[in-house]
């Protein structure tokens, strides 16, 4: 499939406006100012559009959720907190394509009726921050966002928010949370934020990749866009492949193209003389698949039958010098770092779960250890407000499920038994 | 001191590793800073002030290096909140400094995409270059070494952040010696890594 998302994406100068205009862009929006909003939703909810960020949440049914008699302002929030280990798509679209999602946020507000889209970035994109907010003032010098745009008595202002380094952030409602002012901790649902969002006001959260699919949905047609994957999975999507392959990247194609194809075509498959060990197809929290399970679809609907979730689409390859324990106690570093501590479970069973593995891997662990893990895990797992429990937990209990031979051997041996030349000697003293 | 005869609070039961913000010099904003603080409080519906919290932190760490006492109080004078949220803000978001830092400040991601490419490596071989353990600052105030979570450009792993905002990418660990040599010789000069600066 030709990309679409990422057309122009390595051609230099391809972020200007001019660029943009110059290949149709604004286009879409015009057209859609000239459709009635309820058209609109319905279009985008025939094209099928799941959102890109994780849940796969058709995003023309999020929008119909959006109260619509209300005094109170309503607000699009973009997602572009992308901080799920393993995805860095959204980042290539700003940083290359800022003005397709300037548009995308556009046709969003015109869809629910909002007036300012809020763009929560994360805190560590800052150079990406700094080219959007030059490209976004052009904009608004031509006209394109702020009042009365393109003609049409549409007011609409785009607002970039910075954000400062947190994981939960990502979760909608600990961004609105974050974005209010506060720390980013989730909300008790329901109320959802269609109903009551940022500052209590209805709000629809979206992904970025979501929001820069919708100018080809209007330039296309929605029949267009569901035909480009299998069935309910429609639409171009973008895939991160990283960790060990030759050619790391992003690659856009539909989502018919398999989980091998993607590795070993668009990614140049693993190092020579190495095989894959195990492959995490949706960012690290979500369960990992196995060499013999990658002939599948790489789409929601397929990844999930295989027992795993498409996720933000963020795989991460791990080859056969990869110590399974190793990886879990990586992944469990990074969730008991980042839980944001107001669900019990997960803020001290993060903790709980990362030194346990800790000690597995030094080879200071019992075989009981094991059995421990999984029983903290499961106690994670569903517990919570939000879905970062379950997150937490999924390293540990799908390593320990297909490879808990690796974990018996660190206790018989008392050491870790695949130590890799990239792994450092030991880990540095006094990280936090 | 306790307020129930059974339940007592004293060191010997309670202990917190919380440390009470440094009270720092007397602090506010340069006229810059404030006008370009007003013009984000702007940005957000006239009762919503707090929304700009972060990015008057941002600046107050951009003035003074860190994040002190006074600094959050001027932030919560100038937004309508109390000290005491601010505070709760600043020490959730991990970008904020709570200490005096150098001036370059090295942070390596360390999460999985990273890690599977020798970001371990790395850490090691800078914690070796600067003489510094994780988390550290050198005696001249010029480098703090800092491990940090998914950066998300794990297609250009590894990456090492520097002050919250340059990244240099694929970063190996053999080259790393050279990397602060020059940083030390040109200062913000050698900071160009970002491949969006190199590919335009």
């Amino acid at each position: 499939m030709d990309p679409i998302l990422t057309k122009y994406a390595r051609e230099p100068n391809s972020f200007t406006l001019d660029f943009y205009t110059k290949h149709e862009g604004y286009e879409a929006l015009r057209k859609a100012l000239g459709m009635q909003p309820n058209a609109l939703i319905d279009l985008v909810k025939a094209s099928g559009l799941r959102g890109r960020g994780g849940a796969g949440f058709p995003t023309g049914l999020k929008w119909q959720f959006v109260l619509k008699d209300t005094p109170l302002p309503k607000y699009i929030c973009c997602n572009a907190d992308e901080s799920e280990p393993g995805t860095f798509k959204d980042h290539l679209l700003m940083e290359r394509n800022p003005h397709l999602l300037f548009e995308g946020c556009l046709i969003g507000c015109w869809a629910i009726g909002a007036k300012v889209a809020y763009i929560y970035i994360r805190g560590e994109f800052y150079h990406v921050q700094k080219v959007m907010e030059a490209e976004l003032a052009k904009a608004y010098a031509q006209g394109l966002v702020g009042k009365n745009i393109m003609g049409t008595g549409f007011d609409c202002d785009i607002v970039i928010h910075r954000g400062a380094g947190a994981y939960e952030a990502g979760e909608e409602t600990a961004l609105i949370e974050s974005l209010e002012g506060k720390r980013a901790q989730p909300r008790i649902k329901p109320p959802f934020p269609a109903v009551s969002g940022l500052y209590n006001c209805p709000t629809a959260v979206n992904n970025v990749e979501t929001l820069c699919n919708l100018p080809a949905i209007i330039t296309n047609g929605a029949e267009w866009f569901a035909s480009l994957g299998p069935d309910k999975n429609g639409g171009p999507k973008l895939f991160c492949v990283s960790g060990h392959v030759k050619k790391p990247g992003v690659f856009e194609t539909g989502m018919r193209t398999t989980l091998r194809e993607l590795i070993y075509d668009y990614a140049g498959g693993p190092f020579d003389g190495r095989k894959i060990k195990a492959v995490i197809p949706g960012g690290s929290s979500v369960p990992i698949l196995l060499d013999d399970q990658l002939d599948i679809p790489a789409s929601f609907d397929d990844v999930a039958k295989a027992g795993s979730m498409l996720g933000s689409a963020g795989i991460i390859v791990m080859d056969d010098t990869t110590c399974m324990v190793w990886a879990a106690k990586n992944l469990l570093h990074f969730y008991k770092h980042e839980s944001c501590g107001k669900c019990t479970p997960c803020r001290e069973g993060g903790d709980w779960l990362y030194k346990i593995l800790t000690r597995l891997e030094n080879g200071e662990g019992e075989i009981r250890d094991i059995d421990l893990l999984v029983s903290v895990g499961n106690n994670i797992a569903g517990k919570t407000l939000c879905a970062f429990g379950d997150a937490a937990a999924t390293p540990a209990l799908t390593t320990v499920k297909h490879f808990r031979a690796e974990f018996e051997a660190h206790v018989r041996e008392g050491r870790c038994t695949v130590p890799a030349a990239w792994r450092a000697a030991k880990a540095p003293v006094g990280a936090h | 001191m306790s307020f129930h005869p059974l339940m007592m609070y004293d060191e010997r039961f309670h202990k917190s590793d919380r440390k009470v913000a440094d009270e720092g010099p007397p602090f506010t904003f340069t006229p810059e800073r404030r006008a370009q603080l007003d013009d984000i409080v702007s940005k957000y519906p006239s009762d919503q002030k707090r929304s700009a919290v972060l990015a008057a932190l941002y600046l107050v760490q951009e003035q003074q290096g860190y994040l002190t006492a006074n600094g959050m109080r001027h932030v919560a004078g100038i937004l309508d909140m109390t000290p005491a949220e601010v505070e709760d803000v600043a020490t959730y978001y991990v970008m904020f400094y709570k200490e005096p830092v150098g001036k370059c400040v090295l942070q390596v991601c360390r999460t999985l995409s990273c890690a599977l490419l020798g970001a371990e490596r790395v850490t090691e071989a800078l914690s070796e270059k600067l003489g510094l353990k994780v988390g550290e600052t050198d005696k001249s105030g010029m480098f703090t070494l800092m491990e940090f979570e998914c950066l998300g450009a794990c297609d250009r792993a590894p990456i090492v952040m520097v002050n919250n905002a340059q990244w240099h990418e694929k970063v190996k660990p053999e080259d790393v010696g050279k990397l602060i040599d020059d940083i030390k010789a040109r200062g913000d000069k050698a900071y160009s890594g970002c491949h969006l600066v190199v590919e335009n």
